[in-house]
């Protein structure tokens, strides 16, 4: 049974904005991408890799706030790569 | 009193090195230095009659019957009370000394009722040896026997006829627990016994840790259960299933009956004491609710069916491979449980990763202590606490920060408390700093006041901790030396620059965590100079959204100030569970094997490949709130469930009910039809601690023996089960006991490389790491050098919540636990703690009270973003305004119905600590406790028609 108007995609994204609220603070852009690409293939199941992946292909990475959204589209590159 | 009869020397074993030699009775006798007379005699095999001394308390010198002669000295000293000097000449048994102890020891008994002859006791073991058969006084004079016994306790009575007045139950209460609650009141033969101002034990402040049970000579104090079954005739050593400060325990027993609890006083986490759950609240283990025959259903709307255990492994197998085979292989998962063995924990995750074939494995610590893991593992590079408990009796400065001590690690409380009461080495009382948003009861108890309480806003603890390492970083007090030796300059001088910051400075940020910049900047300097400083901490810290980022900050703040890497100083998370350090060591996380090593770790996998014999995945697999995601997403469809209750532990109920809901298979291994059970499919009966062997790891690191005392009830221990399970799915494990399974946790996992059951038998306990660098184990870490090298300072930049409050929900609801009840309750609510806490109450304070015109005991209507519940007033000046607090020990409460899935950015922790909410006075139950009533009532129901049919 697949819960009727269920979304983990909305879980998803907002799990990237928290990784990426953490390394908001780090100065270097790069340094802070990297860092939120390798917390997210660390610790994220492979499902859940794919699905905010094909979130942000499918919807532009809506929801997703700049931070994340930059490293998502890295994610997905390494994940195309 | 007496059951098991242990070697009591008297007085406190003295730890100097400098060695004394004297001359007792004739035999010269070498002891170090501080040890009392009594002591040295009793070592050296001359024992020497008392009543009021035991090793537990500091000597008194009250009963006069230790008195001895001692040469050169006049009269007769007490020998509790003298230390040893070198050269002196002990007389212990001159015909004078026997003289006057039998005179004592007359007038004693002359106004005494021994109560139960059947029970032995100390004092009948002293009448015994002093010989006394008659009193020439006689039993007519002016007494005591008439006086009413106090049974208002559950476990215990007070019976004042059997009382002697040797002061060590009021000793026990204010130097064992420090609460201070019993004193002697009157003088002369008026003197006394009272709890409180003779309110009566149950109506006293009395915490019922059992401290004046055990010290007590007679059967004045005597455990209920002890009077009622009799004396024990056998006992083995074990450890307390409940809270993380894993008190070590013997079990005294009667064939299989458990007679009753008492504290180990070899035990290194407790030296003897216990709380009111270790000791009494035992009666769940026999308690009728337990099941104890497996059963199986097809639907959770159908009846259970009772089935014997070859059925029921096999249905779940059956299940499991079924769901594989339709739905892909990583369509199913475990989880382990902090209340389960390190052993058994070892067992599900391998079964999860060998014999499932995924890493779908996570564990209870997800929802509490998975920051600590991250944030330790990030900047020290171990994710453990660094010292053992003692290191607090070393320390001058004791902050605590999000953790309630007194109620959630009660026994460790308790000698933290000492240290923050007594001189040690002449160091005086250490000076404590509480961060909480409530006023706990660490914060002003007897003789304790905290120097600086921030009462801080939930929410805000990184904040808070960020701003504490401005002003140390602002007022030059960082520890310039040991930063430079032991951590990496780069990422420190980020740091540095970053935490200097004005926006991180405590005047800057008093707006977000409502705490004057003052006391900040006081406590940050108390902390950096103060001496010796220990960070204690608890789930006030993980359960944030920031939850990883507080520890960090936590970290930040010890290496800065170079307080770790040695006793008296470190960060200590204060786990809840009593097993939450080793379920996490086993491996229990998605993403690590045993020995936080991560699964994409291609030397590591291989190792656990080549001894488990089958292909690991290298990608890590669901954490428990992705499982639920992953249900309601159709694509997760079968959990093994051991020991946990997820439907009432973790947050946002309804979330966790429908993610149940949508799976094809639950299978829930637990001693009770948990609220997780109602929704099973198939439900395998749980063994208790006592029906087990196997180990626990503490808060400490401290590894220690769960020892079986009674055959399973069920039929199997809870690893027996597992190993049924993996068999049936067809991957084998032939362990013939839970040793084995320590021997290849042993071989896999360098930090325990030295740990076996033989070595635990021969120490005791043994703290990890254990291995060919430190055989007998590591009470401190990071001495020198770091585990990961240099020590990481990690950036802690504040992130508001996202739970904010708003005109509609304009309180904040933070929850915690109480003393009596653990966690979820499913013990504890089937024993007599009911007594104390029988509902868990909202605590409210008493302007928010007014404002919304609620009184005391009115039902309340809890209302968040999540759901509703009500609960029942408490009005309670120990908030803050704005701030509400209730516990989550009973099903009906809902209170995860309120929580949201807000969550730890790093590990996924809920956001417990946190919940807007508005509240109102309403007249009847919520919506979902009238659904719960009535579902829990038809589960109810489901369950005695499984019994009625077999």
């Amino acid at each position: 049974m697949t819960m009727q108007g269920h979304d983990s995609s909305a879980a998803l994204v907002k799990m990237a904005n928290d990784i990426a609220d953490y390394f908001h603070s780090e100065a270097d852009r790069g340094l802070a991408i990297d860092g939120i690409v390798n917390h997210i293939t660390r610790f994220w199941e492979p499902r859940m890799r794919r699905k905010i992946v094909a979130h942000y292909a499918e919807h532009g990475g809506a929801g997703l706030n700049e931070l994340a959204r930059a490293a998502i589209a890295k994610l997905a590159e390494i994940s195309q790569g | 009193m007496l059951s098991i009869v242990e070697l009591d020397f008297g007085t406190p074993r003295s730890k100097a090195a400098q060695q004394v030699t004297l001359t007792i009775d004739g035999r010269e006798v070498t002891v170090p230095a501080g040890t009392s007379v009594l002591r040295a005699a009793g070592e050296a095999g001359i024992p020497i009659p008392k009543l009021c001394a035991t090793e537990l308390l500091d000597a008194f010198g009250s009963c006069r019957l230790c008195l001895v002669q001692i040469e050169g000295r006049k009269g007769f000293p007490a020998s509790c009370t003298t230390p040893v000097e070198a050269g002196m000449r002990v007389a212990t048994q001159a015909a004078q000394l026997q003289k006057i102890r039998h005179g004592v020891m007359e007038l004693y008994l002359s106004d005494y009722a021994a109560g139960n002859d059947a029970l032995p006791t100390e004092m009948r073991e002293m009448v015994d040896a002093i010989g006394v058969t008659e009193v020439r006084y006689g039993f007519d004079g002016k007494n005591h026997r008439q006086a009413a016994k106090d049974e208002s306790n559950p476990y215990f009575t007070f019976d004042p006829a059997a009382c002697i007045v040797c002061s060590r139950c009021v000793r026990a209460c204010d130097e064992q627990q420090g609460t201070l609650a019993l004193t002697i009141e009157g003088r002369g033969f008026a003197s006394r016994v009272v709890a409180s101002q003779d309110d009566g034990f149950m109506d006293s402040e009395c915490v019922s840790c059992g401290a004046c049970v055990q010290a007590c000579p007679t059967t004045a104090l005597s455990e209920k259960s002890l009077l009622a079954k009799g004396p024990a005739q056998t006992s083995a050593v074990t450890t307390c299933a409940y809270c993380g400060v894993g008190c070590s325990f013997r079990a005294e027993m009667r064939g299989e009956d458990l007679i009753r609890m008492v504290p180990n006083k070899d035990g290194r986490a407790n030296h003897g004491h216990s709380c009111v759950k270790g000791r009494f609240a035992i009666g769940y283990a026999t308690h009728k609710d337990r099941i104890l025959k497996p059963m199986i259903r097809a639907k959770i709307s159908e009846p259970w069916r009772e089935v014997p255990w070859a059925e029921a492994i096999a249905h779940a197998a059956r299940e499991f491979r079924r769901i594989q085979a339709k739905y892909g292989r990583d369509s199913i998962g475990g989880i382990t449980s902090s209340r389960c063995t390190n052993e058994e924990t070892y067992l599900v995750q391998k079964l999860v990763r060998a014999g499932f074939g995924n890493n779908n494995v996570d564990t209870c610590a997800r929802v509490c202590h998975s920051p600590t893991g991250y944030g330790l593992k990030a900047t020290l590079g171990e994710s453990a606490g660094t010292q053992d408990f003692d290191s607090v009796l070393q320390a001058d400065v004791i902050m605590v920060i999000g953790a309630n001590p007194t109620d959630g690690h009660p026994v460790f409380a308790s000698q933290m408390k000492r240290r923050l009461r007594r001189e040690q080495n002449g160091r005086p009382p250490a000076k404590l700093i509480v961060v909480d948003p409530r006023r706990i009861d660490i914060v002003r108890t007897p003789h304790v006041q905290a120097d600086w309480h921030l009462q801080l806003r939930p929410g805000t603890n990184v904040a808070l901790l960020t701003s504490l390492a401005h002003a140390i970083v602002d007022e030059g007090l960082v520890d310039e030396a040991f930063v430079h030796a032991r951590c990496e300059r780069e990422a420190f001088e980020k740091w540095r620059a970053f935490v200097a910051e004005e926006r991180n400075s405590p005047e800057a940020m008093e707006s977000v965590t409502g705490v004057p910049a003052r006391a900040v900047r006081a406590a940050a300097r108390l902390y950096a100079t103060g001496g010796n400083a220990a960070i204690y901490y608890g789930l006030g810290v993980t359960e944030h959204s920031q939850g990883s980022t507080a520890v960090m900050a936590i970290a930040n703040l010890a290496m800065a100030t170079g307080n770790i890497g040695r006793e008296g100083v470190g960060v200590n998370p204060l786990r809840g569970q009593n097993n939450v350090q080793g379920s996490c060591d086993m491996g229990s996380f998605p993403h690590e094997f045993p020995g936080y090593r991560h699964v994409g770790d291609d030397a590591v996998r291989a190792s656990f490949e080549q001894a488990w014999g089958v292909p690991l995945r290298n990608e890590p697999g669901l954490r428990i709130p992705n499982m639920f995601e992953a249900a309601l997403d159709g694509e997760f469809k079968g959990i093994y469930i051991e020991g946990e209750d997820i439907a009432q532990s973790d947050p946002n109920t309804q979330h966790v009910t429908a993610s149940l809901t949508a799976m094809e298979c639950v299978v829930v291994q637990d001693l009770f039809l948990n609220e997780t059970a109602k929704f099973a499919h198939v439900f395998l009966p749980g063994s208790t601690f006592l029906e087990k062997d196997g180990t626990f790891t503490n808060a400490e690191r401290r590894i220690s023996r769960v020892r079986q005392v009674m055959r399973p009830r069920n039929g199997y221990a809870d690893w027996e089960i597992t190993q049924l399970l993996a068999n049936a799915m067809g991957y084998p494990m032939h362990y013939a006991h839970p040793a084995e399974i320590m021997d290849e946790i042993a071989r896999l996992t360098p930090t325990f490389a030295g740990v076996s059951f033989g070595k635990l038998d021969e120490l005791g306990s043994i703290q990890w790491p254990c291995n060919a660098q430190a055989p007998l184990g590591t009470p401190t870490m990071h001495v020198g050098e770091f585990v990961r090298g240099k020590g990481r300072f990690m950036l802690t930049e504040y992130v508001p919540t996202a739970e904010k409050v708003n005109a509609k929900y304009p309180l904040i609801l933070t929850t915690g636990r109480i003393l009596s009840q653990y966690n979820v309750g499913a013990q504890t609510r089937r024993t007599e703690n009911i007594r104390w806490h029988g509902e868990d109450r909202l605590e409210i304070h008493p302007q928010d009270a007014e404002d919304r015109g609620i009184a005391e005991g009115d039902w309340i209507g809890i209302e968040s973003r999540a759901g509703q519940t009500v609960l029942r007033a408490t009005i309670s000046s120990r908030m803050q305004s704005g701030v509400v607090y209730t516990t989550f020990h009973f099903p009906f409460s809902g209170a995860n119905v309120i929580t949201t899935d807000n969550s730890d950015w790093a590990t996924n922790c809920p956001e417990y600590k946190v919940t807007a909410v508005q509240i109102l006075r309403v007249s009847q139950p919520s919506q979902w406790q009238q659904r719960y009533r009535a579902f829990s009532e038809k589960q109810q129901e489901l369950l005695r028609e499984a019994v009625a049919l077999k």
